[in-house]
C-alpha cells in the first residue's frame, strides 16, 4: 500500500523487477515530460510500457504551481483579476467575467442588460479562441500542421477585438465590478462583425481538412475513450463530458449573465473518445458564433456599468477633476468599502468545463479564502485510465484532445 | 418537480439526527455542517437516496481558521450538485487543529482523489483510507503546509527584493 | 504578394573581395552564420508560451529570422527560449536541459516571470531563471507582444553576430559558468 506513496519511477522499477514477460522481454519506464513538445504546458507522466503499449501510468503535476490561492488571500479584489487571467490563459475573459460575477453575487449587485450581453459576446469569443487552439493543436499532434497555421490567423483577429475592448491581447484583465471600464467602441463592433463574416468559411475549411480525413479518423476514433458514468465520477465537465454523452452545460442548467435569452444547442458525443471531443469542440464553435450573432442583433442600449460607485473604480480622468470620484477611488483602493461577511460559490462554463469560484469574505478588502474549482485539475486524473492499454502515440493524441492547460492545472 | 430545501433538510435530520446542524441558505446554496465522523455516510446518503440524487461532487476544499477553538480550526468544505433537479448543496466539517483527520470520499467519487491530495498538500489534513495521500502541487520534499495562515506568502530567502518597497516591513523607514 | 526582388538577404560583411574569393575575419563569418540560423528550444511553460505560439504562426513568423526548426531536443538547439513561470519544482529540470545543450548556446528569458519571478512573489516560484542558468537577453512583458519577442531575438542576433569565436574558452566565461556550478 505504501508503494503508492513512492515516486512512480521507483514503484515501476520494483514492478519491473518482479515480473517478466513470457518471451523474456521486460517492461520499461518512459518519462513523458515535463518538457515535451506535445504536452501543452508542463506536467509529467511516468508510463510503464510494454514495448509500445502502455500498461500503467501516473501523472505528476505541480511544475508550475504559483500559489494563486495563497496570493489571493493577500490581495484586494481588483488585484485578483490578473491572477484569474492566468489560470486558463487561452480564454482569459471567461475567467475574468466569472470572477466579477462572483463578486457581484457577494455584493448583491444587479448589472444592466447591456453589460450582460457584452459579457456574453466576449465570453463566447474567448471560447472560440480556446477551441481554435485545442483543435488545431490536436491536428499538429497527429501530424497535420497546416490547419494550425491558417486558423491561428483568426486568433490574431480575436486578439485585436480584445485590444479594442481592454488593451491587452492574451491576459486581458477585463472589466470592473458591475460592468466594463469603458463602453465598446464602434471599431470593436466592426471587428466583431468582420470576424462573423470571415471566420465561418475558414472554420468550414478546417473541418473539411480533418473531420472526414481517413488518417485523422484512424488516429482518433476509439482512442482514449471514457464512459459517461466514469466521466461523471471523475468530475468531468465541459466538452470532455459532453463528448461522453451527458449534456450538462452550466450556461443552460444555471444560466448567468442572460444566457437564457439566447437559443443554442449543446453538441453531445457518444463514446467519449478523441474524435468525439474534436467534433464536440468544433460544433461548439458554431454555436458560439450563433450566440454572438444573436447578442449583436438584440444588443440593448444602456449604461456599460452598474450604478455602484462604492465598488466601481471611476474613470481616471474623473479622478483628477471630480471630488466624488477622487474619494471613491481612494476608498476602493484603500479597501474602505462595505463588504459583507459571507461565502459564495459561483460557476461559469469555461473553455474546459465548470470553472468555479468559492469565495469566503470576512469584511476586509482581501478575501479570507478563495478557492478555484479548476476543471483541468479535476479531469486530468482520469488520463491514465483513459490510455491504459493503448499505444504511446494514442496517449499523445488523447492528451492533446483533453485540452489540459498547465496554468489551470496547477494554479 | 423541484427539490425543496425543506425536503433536503428533513430527510437529512431524519436520518442523521444531530450530526447535521446549522442549515442555512446562503445566497442560492443550502449550506449545513456535519460532524466529521458522519461525513462519509452523509455524502453516500446524498448520492444514493432516490429523492435527493446528488450525483456530482463539484468541489472539495479546506479552510484554516486559526482563531477558532482548537476543535474547529480546520474546515473541509464539500460542494455537491444534483443534475436532475438542478440543486446545489454545500456542507462543511470542522476538524481539530492539532490532528486534522477525516474519512476519504474516494470510494464514492473518483474525482475526490486529487482534490483531497491538494487539500493535504496545502493544509496537512489526513484523509483516512485515501489510496495515495502524498503531495501533489508542491515539492515532495516540503515539510510545512503552505496554505495555513501562519505560513508566509513570500519566500524568506529571496535576495533581490527590498521588502521596504512592498510595505512588508513593520518599520519601512529604518528597514527593520 | 511580395516579389522576389523585395526580399532582402543578409549583407556581406566588410572584407576584401576579388574574382572568385572573399576574405574577411573568421569571427565575422561565423557570427553571421550563427546569428541567422538560431534554432530555438521553446521551453514554454505558461501564458508566454501562447504568445510564442502566436509568434511562430504566420502573422509574426519567427521563421524569417532563421528560427525555422523548433528543436525540442536540447542537443540540437542553439537558443533556449524560456517562456513562462519557472517554479522551484521545475528549476532542476531547466538546469538539466541547459546543461544538455551543446556550445554555443544562448538563453533568452521571455516574460516577467522568467526574468524575475513576475507578479508571483511566492514561496513556490523561482524569482528569475538567472538564479539557476546564465541569461543573455531578458524580454520583459506579461506577456510580451510578439513584436517584443522578436525584438529580443534580434537583440540576441546582435550579440551573436559580434561575439568572438574564442568567447567560450575565455576566463570570464569559465568564471561565469563556475558561478552557476556548471562544469
Amino acid at each position: 500500500m505504501s508503494d503508492l506513496l513512492l515516486p512512480p519511477e521507483h514503484r515501476y522499477a520494483k514492478m519491473i523487477e518482479q515480473k517478466q514477460n513470457e518471451d523474456g522481454s521486460e517492461l520499461s519506464i518512459l518519462n513523458l515530460g515535463p518538457t515535451h513538445p506535445a504536452t501543452h504546458g508542463i506536467f509529467q507522466n511516468i508510463l510503464l510500457m510494454d514495448g509500445e503499449r502502455i500498461v500503467d501510468g501516473e501523472g505528476t503535476v505541480g511544475y508550475i504551481h504559483r500559489a494563486f490561492e495563497k496570493i489571493a488571500e493577500n490581495r484586494p479584489f481588483y488585484q485578483i483579476t490578473p491572477l484569474t487571467d492566468r489560470m486558463n490563459y487561452c480564454s482569459s475573459p471567461i475567467n475574468n467575467m466569472g470572477w466579477w460575477m462572483t463578486l457581484e453575487k457577494v455584493l448583491d449587485i444587479e448589472v444592466p442588460k447591456r453589460v450582460q450581453y457584452l459579457r456574453v459576446i466576449v465570453m463566447e469569443l474567448a471560447r472560440i479562441a480556446d477551441h481554435i487552439i485545442c483543435n488545431s493543436v490536436l491536428g499538429v499532434d497527429t501530424g497535420a500542421l497546416t490547419g494550425f497555421l491558417y486558423v491561428f490567423q483568426y486568433r490574431e483577429k480575436i486578439y485585436e477585438i480584445y485590444e479594442e475592448i481592454c488593451g491587452a491581447r492574451l491576459t486581458t484583465n477585463m472589466g470592473r465590478i458591475g460592468g466594463f471600464e469603458r463602453d465598446w467602441s464602434p471599431a470593436a463592433f466592426k471587428k466583431i462583425n468582420d470576424l462573423l463574416e470571415e471566420f465561418p468559411p475558414i472554420w468550414t475549411e478546417f473541418e473539411n481538412l480533418l473531420m472526414r480525413n481517413r488518417i485523422f479518423m484512424d488516429r482518433t476514433i476509439d482512442v482514449g475513450p471514457i464512459s459517461a458514468e466514469k466521466a461523471m465520477s471523475y468530475g468531468f465537465t465541459g466538452p470532455n463530458l459532453r463528448a461522453a454523452g451527458i449534456d450538462y452545460d452550466i450556461r443552460v442548467a444555471q444560466p448567468y449573465s442572460s444566457y437564457e435569452d439566447f437559443e443554442f444547442n449543446i453538441p453531445v458525443g457518444k463514446s467519449g473518445d478523441t474524435y468525439d471531443r474534436f467534433c464536440v469542440r468544433s460544433a461548439e464553435v458554431w454555436e458560439s458564433l450563433s450566440i454572438i450573432k444573436q447578442a449583436l442583433a438584440k444588443m440593448p442600449e444602456g449604461p456599460f456599468h452598474a450604478n455602484v460607485p462604492d465598488y466601481y473604480l471611476p474613470p481616471k480622468e474623473e479622478v483628477y477633476h471630480n471630488m466624488e470620484a477622487l474619494i471613491y477611488h481612494f476608498k476602493i483602493v484603500m479597501g474602505e468599502i462595505p463588504v459583507p461577511k459571507t461565502e459564495v460559490y459561483h460557476a461559469v462554463e469555461g473553455g474546459n468545463g465548470e470553472l468555479g469560484f468559492y469565495l469566503i469574505t470576512d469584511g476586509s478588502r482581501t478575501p479570507y479564502r478563495l478557492h478555484f474549482r479548476r476543471p483541468c485539475f479535476i479531469y486530468y486524473q482520469a488520463f491514465n485510465e483513459m490510455v491504459r492499454g493503448q499505444m504511446l502515440s494514442d496517449a499523445i493524441a488523447t492528451l492533446s484532445s483533453l485540452n489540459v492547460i498547465a496554468g489551470e492545472l496547477d494554479a | 418537480m423541484a427539490l425543496e430545501t425543506s425536503v433536503i433538510e428533513d430527510k437529512l435530520t431524519g436520518k442523521f439526527g444531530d450530526k447535521v446542524t446549522g442549515f442555512i441558505q446562503i445566497k442560492d446554496i443550502l449550506s449545513f455542517e456535519v460532524q466529521p465522523d458522519a461525513m462519509n455516510d452523509v455524502m453516500r446518503f446524498l448520492k444514493e437516496d432516490a429523492l435527493l440524487r446528488f450525483n456530482f461532487l463539484t468541489d472539495v476544499c479546506g479552510v484554516h481558521y486559526p482563531d477558532n477553538d482548537v476543535d474547529r480550526q480546520f474546515a473541509m468544505v464539500y460542494h455537491m450538485h444534483n443534475w436532475i433537479d438542478n440543486v446545489r448543496i454545500r456542507f462543511k466539517s470542522f476538524l481539530n487543529g492539532e490532528k486534522p483527520e477525516i474519512d476519504t470520499v474516494t470510494n464514492l467519487f473518483l474525482s475526490a482523489n486529487w482534490q483531497e491530495r491538494e487539500t493535504y498538500d496545502f493544509y496537512g489534513i489526513i484523509f483516512i483510507g485515501h489510496p495515495q495521500l502524498k503531495r501533489i502541487l508542491n515539492m515532495d520534499e516540503m515539510v510545512s503546509f503552505p496554505m495555513r495562515k501562519e505560513f508566509p506568502l513570500e519566500d524568506g530567502g529571496r535576495t533581490d527584493k527590498d521588502d521596504r518597497f512592498f510595505g512588508r516591513k513593520p518599520d519601512n523607514v529604518n528597514n527593520n | 504578394m511580395s516579389k522576389s526582388t523585395d526580399i532582402k538577404i543578409v549583407d556581406a560583411p566588410p572584407g576584401v573581395e576579388g574574382s572568385g574569393f572573399f576574405a574577411t575575419k573568421l569571427d565575422t563569418v561565423v557570427g553571421m552564420a550563427r546569428a541567422n540560423s538560431l534554432w530555438p528550444l521553446p521551453f514554454a511553460t505558461s501564458c508566454c508560451g501562447i504568445e510564442f505560439m502566436a509568434t511562430m504562426a504566420s502573422h509574426y513568423d519567427v521563421a524569417r529570422f532563421g528560427s525555422e526548426r523548433m528543436s525540442f531536443s536540447p542537443r540540437q538547439a542553439d537558443m533556449l527560449l524560456v517562456m513562462g513561470t519557472i517554479a522551484k519544482k521545475m528549476a532542476p529540470i531547466l538546469r538539466q536541459v541547459y546543461e544538455q545543450m551543446a556550445e554555443p548556446r544562448w538563453v533568452i528569458a521571455v516574460g516577467a516571470c522568467a526574468s524575475s519571478g513576475g507578479i508571483f512573489d511566492t514561496y513556490s516560484v523561482l524569482q528569475g531563471i538567472d538564479k539557476v542558468i546564465p541569461v543573455d537577453v531578458y524580454v520583459p512583458g506579461c506577456p510580451p507582444r510578439p513584436e517584443q519577442i522578436l525584438d529580443g531575438i534580434m537583440t540576441l542576433q546582435d550579440i551573436v553576430r559580434n561575439e568572438s569565436v574564442r568567447r567560450r574558452s575565455s576566463p570570464e566565461y569559465q568564471e561565469l559558468m563556475a558561478s552557476y556550478n556548471i562544469t
